[in-house]
């Protein structure tokens, strides 16, 4: 069942929300072992909320759109008192004070938060082989990468450990797993949906999403989790439309881009630029007008990331320094406890985006390397802007190949950092974006095809990707 | 400017770098981060060959301004809870090393 029936099932007492999660609990039992896709799976607290669930259906109580669903979170979205890790040693055994606010949205919806999933260390990758537990595989070829950073997230979904996660997403890290995987992936408008508790990364890009094995799964979380929060200063306090009502409205005269530099760029491979191609075709016969539109600026767009990000990164994580809570390896003093707690807590990737955002923003680099990419992110947020005043959407590819194999890409850095190409211009901008599945590539691995919107326009945007999953192969 | 004289990163830069990050790295780790970190500059240099002139920097998606709320009295994190996860507790405080040397 998808999370749909699930909830409608629940809610008319013709199945309970514990036979669910019982029924979850096996797969994950079965099938954990060999994907490390969970990090920790709540089995006792799921039952519980379950058993909640269900009480409320016998008192003939609504438990919500969720009810009886369970949820996976990725492992950097804190729960009050249960571990939280962001697939780091440096956080290992931390159990959170506060719980995030959608994680608070799935419970009241009736949702069950079921586990938390792997993930690369603080959401730094594109293939979960940063994880500090070890790397979680793609249930479609145990011998290749999930996607990263959601990879947990991502291959739960797939897997079907759970008809519904949750993930973050700063360069990418929702839509390209979701490629990889075969599922569907959704970046929000930043400050559409509230980051309070989720452990910062680089907060100007960071946005929480949702996973789903179909588009309409996807929108029913996403109405979940949207809305204005007063515990997060950037979250949009406008009223919001929800995605779930229009879902089926069709795309007749909705004008389509695809996006040149993106689509047709040289990394991008031809079975991943066919699969764009006949998912415009399918818009087309469904009557949508499809062009071609170029955005320049996004050939900049990982450069430009490569410094904003860990720029970010480096100034929101000085707060691991061994003091209040974590790891601590002690020193003779303060400076010398914090060196080393440190260097003995975080991983490889996350020292190097470390380093490379102290040092753009460092005395005597900050104009050369923060400062530029700065004005390269106007520029892209520009392209944007003057493309969707003639389109409603645009199509790139999610990633520009199918699932690689693991430890394909760990040799050198710009190697794995080209596997977010063409959804970090999104984040750049602030804007909307969504991975739907399109078939396979030679290698039977799932392809992707991206899915922009303007800000605010994810109403559109589901639209699209409802047709697009239909006619996909 | 960096960019105008396109020198790869120094072992030296890269060890001043990691004091201000507080990253206690082993000298293998220097050496490494020192050629992946000019590596990673070297592309970040493609942006040199854009004209930048006029064009205001982006610092956040959202045109923010000050947010504000009512100043009401609301629950705070436990204090209990809180501390439990610190390394090193004294007098409801945390305990960190010496910082400043005795006289």
């Amino acid at each position: 069942m998808n999370a749909i029936e699930i909830a409608a099932s629940v809610r008319a007492g013709e199945v309970s929300a514990r036979e669910v999660v019982e029924g979850y609990l096996a797969t994950i039992d079965a099938g954990n072992g060999e994907l490390n896709a969970l990090l920790l799976v709540g089995e006792q607290a799921a039952r519980a909320a379950a058993d909640e669930v269900d009480a409320a259906v016998a008192a003939g109580n609504d438990p919500g759109p969720l009810a009886g669903v369970p949820v996976v979170l990725k492992d950097n979205l804190c729960q009050r008192g249960v571990v939280t890790t962001c697939g780091s040693r440096i956080l290992e055994g931390w159990r959170p004070p506060y719980t995030a606010t959608v994680v608070d949205a799935v419970t009241r919806a009736g949702g069950i938060p079921l586990g938390k999933a792997n993930l690369d260390e603080f959401a730094m990758g594109s293939s979960t082989e940063n994880s500090a537990f070890g790397p979680t595989r793609n249930p479609h070829d145990s011998t290749r990468v999930p996607g990263g950073s959601s990879g947990g997230s991502a291959a739960c979904v797939a897997a079907k450990f759970a008809p519904l996660a949750l993930g973050s997403d700063t360069g990418g890290s929702i839509r390209q797993p979701a490629a990889l995987c075969g599922v569907v992936g959704v970046k929000p408008t930043y400050g559409r949906v509230s980051r309070y508790g989720l452990v910062a990364f680089a907060s100007s890009l960071d946005q929480i999403g949702p996973f789903g094995a179909s588009v309409t799964d996807a929108a029913l979380l996403l109405d979940v989790i949207s809305g204005h929060d007063r515990r997060d200063s950037t979250s949009i306090p406008e009223t919001l439309t929800p995605v779930s009502p229009t879902l089926e409205n069709g795309v007749a005269k909705l004008r389509v881009g695809v996006i040149d530099e993106l689509t047709n760029g040289g990394g991008v491979a031809l079975e991943v630029r066919a699969a764009v191609l006949a998912a415009a075709a399918a818009l087309e016969a469904a009557g949508a007008t499809i062009e071609s539109v170029s955005l320049p600026s996004t050939q900049f767009g990982l450069s430009a990331y490569y410094m904003i990000a860990p720029a970010e990164a480096s100034s929101n994580l000085a707060r691991y320094d061994g003091v209040r809570y974590g790891l601590r390896v002690e020193g003779e003093n303060l400076a010398a406890m914090n060196e080393r707690t440190r260097d003995a807590g975080f991983g490889p990737e996350v020292k190097r985006r470390i380093m490379l955002g102290t040092y753009a923003l460092s005395a005597g680099y900050y104009d050369a390397y923060y400062g530029r990419a700065q004005r390269v992110r106007t520029l892209i947020t520009r392209d944007f802007n003057r493309v969707y005043e003639g389109c409603d959407v645009l199509l790139s590819p999610t990633s520009p190949t199918t699932a690689f194999k693991l430890g394909d890409r760990t040799a050198d850095p710009m190697t794995m950092y080209q596997s977010d190409v063409c959804t970090i211009p999104t984040n750049l901008a602030g804007h909307p974006a969504m991975s739907v599945p399109w078939g396979t590539g030679a290698d039977s691995m799932p392809v992707g095809v991206q899915i922009l919107a303007p800000a605010l326009a994810e109403a559109t945007m589901f639209r699209v990707a409802r047709v697009v999953e239909d006619a996909a192969p | 400017m960096a960019d105008e004289n396109p020198t790869a990163i120094t072992r030296a830069e890269v060890e001043h770098v990691a004091g201000l990050a507080r990253l206690g790295l082993s000298a293998d780790e220097v050496d490494r981060l020192t050629h992946e970190l000019a590596g990673i500059l070297i592309h970040a240099r493609d942006m040199g060959e854009l004209d930048l002139s006029g064009v205001e920097p982006t610092s956040h998606p959202l045109p923010l301004v000050n947010v504000v709320r009512p100043d009401e009295i609301s629950p705070s994190l436990d204090r209990d809870e809180v501390l439990a996860a610190a390394p090193a507790v004294q007098d409801n405080q945390f305990r960190v090393p010496r910082i400043l040397e005795a006289p």
